[in-house]
């Protein structure tokens, strides 16, 4: 059967965003990547995709705003609260036997994951002696997390989920108030590096003990997720952990042999030594 | 018309009721993957394939992410994600946005599943009080797929059947157990 028209203009508008930007939305999970490039396309206000892409060649303004539609910033601070009770309480007293930690969160978003793991951290009394690795693809996402202000209306949600991830303080010990906002304590980042990386087409760059790559492998097709877990099993140190997303597992990866189950209801992985 | 090759299911208010005449009925012999979204109150742990598996001669489950298409099976979209149908046959769950506020999407499925089973997939909106699904229904028409709603008047929420059928005026209504006999004889 051949292709339908929008799926080789879609390919090509890939490609060309690949070629000229490198940015490499090639194998990413395509039902997805569909939708949100309709959207893109509608909103932006061409008519095919084939001008939209002529534009994204000919108009480099174009690529930061169609970038906010390709990549997803939807998070919270302790989203499913029980994976990060299952840090603390069953991942954490491994990680208290190193003198010196490394925590790498992949595709960090706008912060919202990397904050839970510092103050969860800091409430276990392992944050001097961690080291922080936030990475992502959004340069956006990077400085709004750099930034550390969160709409004070999410707090509610954030402060409840922390509370039910078995959090040890209050959150409001991290944030003060202002203009509708919440400004997180710049102290939190101050055993943070924030860096523009992609699991798509960089590589491995320091020794982890503990990777927590949450929902963004469910947006790369089976190929890519392999790449990254390959990645994760590179990076990790010997019995180093890996926590994934609620819904997303290394059952269909070729890498699976690599990790055991720690944590079977989290979704949170061991690196196996051989 | 092409063989049947998928079903796709949307419901909201009465969803329980609703698919509890249709999915008990399929026999064992049913060889077409069934995916249902159903919208729930927002909490994550959803029982949905517990008490559907009890019910039905088909295995259920919900579903999960890269998991190859199994025909004979009912899926349900696991709770806060999309679920999407990709056109090598596998599942795929997003966190996107929540559309129409709404996290699964009927839409999202529906328009996912057009794309990969066109004019084979048989599509059905049920009893729900939100608009949801009218749209995915008519990508599903437009791709050559069977278009199917629940009469309204039968329906414990109209509204969802309704704005379908408004969106699509080609699809046929039909009550539960005519629904489920259509099934029967695919
Ligand atoms: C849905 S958010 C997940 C945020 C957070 N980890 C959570 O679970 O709440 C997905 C993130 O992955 C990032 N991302 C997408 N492609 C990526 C890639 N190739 N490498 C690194 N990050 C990527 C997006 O920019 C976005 O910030």
């Amino acid at each position: 059967m051949t292709d339908k028209l929008e799926d080789i203009e879609i390919r090509l508008l890939l490609e060309a965003l690949f070629s000229r930007y490198h940015y490499d939305f090639r194998r990413y999970a395509m039902a997805s990547i569909k939708r949100r490039l309709q959207l893109a396309r509608d909103d932006l206000g061409f008519e095919t995709y084939s001008a939209l892409q002529a534009a994204l060649l000919h108009d480099p303004a174009v690529l930061p705003r169609l970038l906010g539609y390709l990549t997803v910033q939807v998070s919270e601070m302790f989203r499913d609260p029980s994976y990060f009770r299952a840090i603390r309480e069953q991942v954490i007293p491994h990680l208290r036997t190193y003198p010196s930690l490394r925590v790498w969160v992949a595709g960090c978003s706008e912060g919202e994951e990397l904050y839970s793991l510092v103050i969860l951290f800091r409430e276990e009394g392992l944050e001097d002696r961690t080291l922080f690795y936030a990475t992502d693809i959004s340069q956006n996402a990077l400085a709004k997390a750099e930034a550390g202000l969160f709409s004070l209306e999410r707090l509610q949600l954030f402060t409840e989920n922390h509370r039910k991830s078995g959090g040890k303080s209050s959150l409001s010990d991290y944030y003060s108030a202002a203009y509708g906002r919440a400004v997180f304590d710049k102290s939190l980042r101050e055993h943070v590096v924030f860096a523009d990386h992609s699991l798509v087409t960089d590589a491995v760059f320091a020794e982890m003990h503990l990777i927590s790559c949450r929902n963004v492998m469910i947006y790369f097709d089976r190929d890519l997720q392999n790449r990254a877990i390959g990645l994760f099993k590179d990076s990790l140190a010997r019995k180093g952990f890996l926590g994934l997303g609620a819904k997303e597992n290394l059952r269909f990866s070729e890498h699976s042999g690599a990790f055991i189950d720690f944590s079977r209801e989290e979704k949170i992985y061991q690196r196996w030594a051989k | 018309m092409s063989t049947p090759a998928a079903v796709v299911i949307g419901a909201s208010a009465g969803a329980l009721e609703a698919l509890s005449a249709i999915l008990p009925a399929l026999p064992a012999s049913f060889a077409l993957p069934v995916f249902v979204v159903i919208h729930l109150p927002h909490n994550r742990k959803s029982i949905l394939a517990e008490i559907f598996s009890a019910k039905c001669r088909l295995p259920v489950r919900e579903a999960e992410d890269k998991e190859p298409v199994v025909g004979g099976t009912i899926y349900f979209a696991p709770p806060d994600y999309h679920l999407l149908v990709e056109t090598n046959y596998s599942l795929a769950l997003s966190s996107d946005e929540p559309v129409r506020y709404s996290r699964p999407s009927i839409d999202v499925l529906f328009e996912s599943a057009a794309d990969t089973y066109g004019p084979s997939l048989i599509a059905i909106v049920l009893t729900g009080a939100n608009p949801d699904g009218a749209d995915g229904l008519r990508k599903v028409g437009e791709a050559g797929g069977t278009m199917i709603v629940q009469n309204p008047a039968e329906a414990l929420a109209p509204e969802m059947p309704r704005a379908a059928w408004a969106a699509c005026p080609a699809a046929r209504s039909l009550p539960l157990a005519g629904i489920a006999a259509l099934l029967l004889g695919v």
